[in-house]
């Protein structure tokens, strides 16, 4: 019984990011950016990205706007960014959203949400944060204000990693 | 004897088969019933206003959670 907790239970902790499949390379993808371009995010590599799934139903994907924003302009300049694909069905939706939201980062769109399925999309608004190697480093499912903090201190730590 | 073993596998083998019928709903096929005549009160301030008015005519009845003393002020 010991045994089992000393050995296990935290070889099972230690684990268990991986079965979230947090440390493996995210899946490259190109799509389309609403301002008529496109998104690379293997282009990406060496920045720390948050790449955000969120479609304009989704209440709240609209909270998390203004956050993914204020990050955007605090870490934009020390090499993070926001790609966020929008999963709605019809673009004007996403555009009627944007009007309101007004954001300062990427928006692609993914309407097939091919995408998402290879990320294994749970629900929205899911954000995957990718560390300047291209890899999956943090999920973060759904947003309420209180998880900003700790999301914040996240993308300090991986701000702070060594480029590649 | 061997027929009605059969019917029976068969009739387990019917109802399990119905679970092959359930496709998981993906979180962006959601956008539909998210949609404002999908809700089962299309109206909230609506409803709240009808319950309000209903408790408080209807003394006995109630447990929605919303007060009133029959004057339809509070």
């Amino acid at each position: 019984m010991h045994l089992f907790y000393r050995l296990v239970v935290p070889l099972l902790l230690l684990l268990s990011p991986l079965a979230r499949g947090e440390g493996m390379p995210a899946p490259d993808f190109t799509l389309p950016t609403l301002d008529g371009g496109e998104v690379t995010l293997s282009k990406l590599r060496g920045k720390v990205v948050l790449l955000d799934f969120w479609a304009s139903w989704c209440r709240p994907c609209r909270r998390s706007f203004p956050w993914m924003d204020r990050m955007q302009r605090k870490y934009g300049p020390r090499g993070f960014t926001v790609v966020a694909v929008n999963l709605d069905r019809k673009r004007e939706d996403a555009d009627d959203f944007l009007r309101l939201m007004q954001p300062g980062f990427v928006i692609a769109r993914d309407p097939g949400a091919s995408v998402a399925e290879r990320f294994g999309l749970k629900g929205m608004p899911t954000a995957f944060l990718i560390d300047r190697q291209g890899r999956v480093r943090h999920t973060h499912r759904g947003f309420r204000e209180r998880h900003g903090e700790e999301r914040e201190a996240q993308i300090r730590a991986l701000l702070a990693e060594e480029r590649p | 004897m061997r027929g009605r073993a059969a019917a029976g596998a068969l009739g387990v083998l019917l109802l399990l088969v119905q679970g092959c019928a359930v496709q998981e709903v993906k979180p962006w096929e959601r956008d539909l019933l998210a949609e404002r005549r999908m809700q089962l009160e299309p109206s909230a301030l609506d409803a709240f206003l009808d319950l309000h008015i209903y408790i408080s005519k209807e003394a006995a009845s109630g447990g929605y959670g919303v007060g009133g003393g029959g004057c339809g002020c509070n």
